[in-house]
């Protein structure tokens, strides 16, 4: 799984981050950083953040399957 | 009518993210016909904020930042192939493998690519980078990773600045050149400048202004070994990233008889390119970074965005203008918003803020390292800029969208107009600094040539 954050939208409520640790992280007071790749054990937790996110900032989905290209 | 534009052959050229946002938005709104998208790049496409950001610092490597897709936009994938032109007469997409696509509607989302250090020779020296592309973010992240006794950033706009943080955050030591006053002054004026440049310096970063870099050094092996620079001192280190903006990536459409120049691509406010006599075109769309597009906010001055928000919205507003019929299409009015993260700040950016002539510190202050800005124009708001406040930013985005009178009444937020005597917002030439803005005015013709007698290249 991937996730992109759209960033012109957070708002640094943090939510993400106190629901999966290891993907979303704050750098100083509401910068967010996180990881695109989801790991496999962190894919509970994230959806989780997805649904909590309360601008509905984060996208979780599959990359495109270039076939043909 | 509009059953007929949902069908037929689309063409995207572009395949990074307003390329796949628009072909999401086809299928999602009844696009049926045949779709393909054709990038250069030989990887799906994949989002670049973090190249400079996560992947610098550590931690994410440069190949897992692959964009999730809202839905499979059931397209043909022509990765790793350049289109070389486009036949507006014939409706054919040229690629550079010889083959030419038909099609009926085509979208132009070429982007840009890194400004390159001019002297090629010097470019070419091992352990020179740019940062635009996932394999740049690589190769820059691996050298990193070999502990560098020093990097020399050259440029200080958004980028430059976040790569500077990223090193001082592992611990290596930065320089940064630049020939403006400050760091970030060409996107955000002289008031937040200030503030960048004692981040900078706080944070143990070597930063020299109103300097340019006059060569670039090779060790007789091709290896990159340091730097002079104009005032006669020598940089030595063994990473150099040239951060010098962007170029918009047009040239495949020099003879297609398009208004494309080195600002990008003019299109109405409906993302429907113009042809080199101003005349709009009805079947060639235009969205992201390579565009230029008219505001009616900030004077309907063609803007130049390099913004990822931007690329976003354009591309949807695009994508449902390219299966609907005129009375039924939207116009990209969007607000441009833009974000930064360095030196553990969060800068975000709304409206145009060089489209200014004052500015007010409206919430917070400069010591406090957290701050928003308000921007005016003859006396309405333009443009704000929050340091780590950004549950502000909407709240002057409304007051941008309504065109507010500035200064600002009190009442964003927690306490009065911080200071509320407008300073001048101390915009400068873009042409005295190192590296290009990321919002640029570009004035009201589609295309220079309907103004001038095109210069030699
Ligand atoms: C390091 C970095 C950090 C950034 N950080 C931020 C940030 O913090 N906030 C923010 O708002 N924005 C940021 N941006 C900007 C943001 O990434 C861009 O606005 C966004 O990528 C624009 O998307 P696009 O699809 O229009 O263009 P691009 O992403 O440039 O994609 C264009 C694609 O078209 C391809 N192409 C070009 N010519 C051809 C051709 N002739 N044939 C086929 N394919 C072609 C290119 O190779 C590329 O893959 C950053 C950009 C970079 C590089
Ligand atoms: S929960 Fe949403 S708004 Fe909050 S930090 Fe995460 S992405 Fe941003």
């Amino acid at each position: 799984m991937q996730i992109v954050v759209d960033l012109t939208r957070c708002q640094g409520y943090a939510q993400c981050v106190f629901l999966s640790p290891d993907v979303f992280q704050l750098h100083g007071q509401e910068g967010l950083l996180y990881a695109p790749s989801v790991p496999e054990d962190q894919v509970q937790r994230v959806r989780q953040a997805v649904a909590a996110c309360p601008v509905q900032a984060i996208l979780a989905g599959e990359e495109v399957a270039a076939g043909g290209g | 009518m509009a059953g007929e534009l949902r069908d037929g052959r689309i063409v995207v050229v572009g395949a990074s993210l307003a390329g796949l946002r628009a072909a999401e938005t086809l299928r999602e709104e009844g696009f049926t016909g045949s779709l393909t998208v054709v990038g250069d790049e030989p990887y799906p496409p994949y989002d670049r904020p973090p190249l400079s950001k996560q992947v610098l610092i550590g931690g994410v490597p440069a190949d897992t930042t692959g964009l999730p897709t809202r839905r499979d936009p059931d397209a043909d994938w022509r990765l790793g192939v350049a289109a070389t032109g486009l036949d507006l007469l014939e409706r054919r997409v040229l690629l550079a493998d010889g083959e030419s696509l038909p099609y009926d509607r085509v979208l132009i989302a070429t982007g840009t690519r890194a400004r390159p250090w001019p002297d090629a020779g010097e470019a070419a020296l091992d352990g020179v980078f740019t940062l635009r592309t996932r394999d740049d973010a690589s190769g820059l992240a691996e050298r990193l990773d070999a502990g560098p006794g020093r990097v020399l950033v050259i440029g200080a706009g958004f980028t430059g600045s976040e790569i500077a943080s990223a090193c001082r955050e592992r611990g290596l030591d930065v320089t940064v050149a630049e020939r403006g006053p400050a760091p970030l002054v060409g996107a955000l004026g002289g008031t937040l400048s200030q503030l960048a440049a004692v981040m900078h310096r706080g944070h143990g970063v070597d930063l020299r202004c109103g300097v340019t870099v006059t060569a670039l050094l090779g060790d007789g092996n091709e290896r990159f070994v340091g730097a002079d620079l104009s005032d006669g001192t020598r940089v030595e280190a063994d990473v150099c990233v040239v951060a010098l903006g962007a170029v918009r990536n047009v040239e495949w459409l020099a003879d297609s008889g398009l208004a494309a120049g080195a600002r990008g691509i003019a299109c109405d406010a409906g993302c429907r390119a113009f042809n080199m006599y101003g005349i709009v075109t009805d079947d060639v769309f235009v969205a992201g970074d390579v565009s230029r597009f008219p505001h009616p906010l900030f004077g309907y001055q063609m803007l130049s965005l390099e913004h990822w928000g931007n690329a976003v919205a354009q591309a949807e507003v695009a994508a449902h203008n390219m299966i609907n019929p005129g009375p039924l299409q939207r116009p990209h009015l969007a607000v441009p918003t833009f974000w930064s993260t360095q030196f553990g700040l969060n800068i975000k950016s709304v409206g145009v803020p060089t489209y200014s002539d004052h500015v007010v510190i409206a919430q917070g202050s400069l010591e406090a390292r957290r701050l928003a800005v308000v921007y005016g124009y003859r006396g309405r708001v333009t443009a704000a800029v929050t340091v780590d406040m950004a549950k502000s930013l909407d709240y002057y985005r409304h007051l941008i969208e309504t065109a507010a009178p500035f200064p600002p009444p009190p009442g964003a937020a927690d306490r009065a107009i911080a200071a509320d005597v407008p300073i001048p917002s101390d915009v400068p030439d873009p042409k005295g600094l190192s590296h290009e803005p990321v919002v640029a005015l570009t004035g009201h013709l589609p295309d220079r040539r309907l103004m001038v007698v095109q210069p030699t290249r």
